[in-house]
Parts: C-alpha cells; structure tokens; sequence
C-alpha cells in the first residue's frame, strides 16, 4: 500500500525532503521500517529511529493505514 | 490551568515563567533552565538549529506534566521549549514547577527534563565552523 512518510532532524537529510511517498510490501510498522530501509539503507546507520503513527510512538506490530500520519522519529535531542 | 507547555520560536521569558508559576500554595518553585554550550568533545558550537514535530511534541510534553502530578503533589508545571536557531548562551528550555514543599519541586522538575530528553520528538543540530552534526544520531 502507499503511505506518506513524514521526515524529521537527520531522517529529512537521508530523505532528502520533509516527507515522502512510497509504495510498501505489508502493512505494519515492521514493514515500513524494511521498505524503508531498503531504499533509504542510511537508516541503518542511525543509533536508532522509532515509527509514529498519529503522534504516538508505535511499535512494530501496528497496522497501519493510507490514512495515517506516519513519521520517523530518529534519536529525540530537545532539552 | 496548572499545566503551561509551549513551543515557539522566540527568546523564552525566565521571569514569566517563574511568575506564571507561583502560587500562594506553593513554598517551593524548581527551575531548570537549559542553555547552549560555546563547546561540545573540545570542538567549539558556533550555534544550535532546534526542530519540533510540534503536535507530537505538545501530546508528549502533556503525558510528561500528567505523570508528574500523578508522581508528586505538584500545583504548577510549566515547559516552554524554544526551536529555531540559537546562539551560545541562548536558552532552549525552561521548566518551572511549584509545590508545597521543596522536595517533590526538585524531583519533578528533574524529572520532567530528564523525561523530556528521552521521549519528546525535538532534535538539535550542532553547528560548527567545519561541519554540523545532529545530536546523538549516530553512536
């Protein structure tokens, strides 16, 4: 299915834009991560990044749909 | 309200806050006031460029000031972040908290921080005469 991926911090340099759309095989987060990873292989190089799923964390398991504000949270800096 | 949690993009107010904070209940307020070091592993930041996913920002700031009333007897919590470019000696956060005594201010306010720094969606860059680097992005 298509989703729209919105990009944050170093994930908007590896994507090169704020958000993206892509084609993805499955439908949960886990499958996200590998379709992202797959063509965005800089990914793997970060510390860690969590999946949001309407602004709240989701784990892998989490079905998502093409009506879902997804974004990729890479190591959180703030403070 | 007891809860006060913006993001914005101009110089935070320290004197607001501790105002807004106050309570004829409260003997004690705590106040961590974050600010932007001149230097980071001996390299010298020329600034920091912050960066919100504000509406989940906002929800886990919310979750943080929730948790903390429901740890301590707090009567007042404040987090105001601020995002956009900061030079050396700007502040990117305050937290301000008010109770009735001075212990639970001083854990919750840790607390909240240290809390913040884990989960909230905000990153800073470091920028540096040679380069820039996202904080902790990589290991």
């Amino acid at each position: 299915m298509n989703v729209n991926v919105l990009a944050f911090g170093i994930v908007k340099d590896i994507f090169g834009k704020s958000s993206i759309s892509l084609d993805i095989d499955g439908t949960t987060t886990a499958d996200l991560k590998d379709s992202l990873e797959r063509q965005y292989p800089r990914l793997k190089q970060l510390s860690s990044y969590m999946v949001a799923v309407n602004n709240e964390y989701a784990q892998d398991q989490c079905v998502l749909t093409e009506h879902d504000e997804i974004a990729i949270i890479p190591p959180v800096s703030g403070g | 309200m007891s809860t006060q949690i913006t993001i914005s993009n101009k110089p935070l107010n320290i004197e607001s806050c501790i105002d807004w904070v106050m309570s004829p209940q409260s003997g004690g307020i705590d106040v961590f006031i974050g600010t932007v070091r001149d230097s980071t592993k001996g390299k010298s930041v020329i600034r920091l460029e912050f960066e919100a996913y504000e509406p989940m920002a906002l929800k886990e700031m919310e979750k943080i000031t929730a948790q903390a009333f429901e740890k301590w007897p707090v009567q007042k919590l404040l987090i105001h972040h601020r995002i956009g470019i900061l030079e050396v000696g700007e502040v990117p956060v305050i937290i301000a908290v008010s109770c009735a005594h001075r212990d639970a201010a001083f854990e919750a306010c840790r607390y909240v921080i240290d809390t913040l720094k884990q989960t909230v969606p905000i990153w800073k860059k470091e920028i540096f005469e040679d380069g820039e680097v996202w904080v902790a992005a990589h290991p």
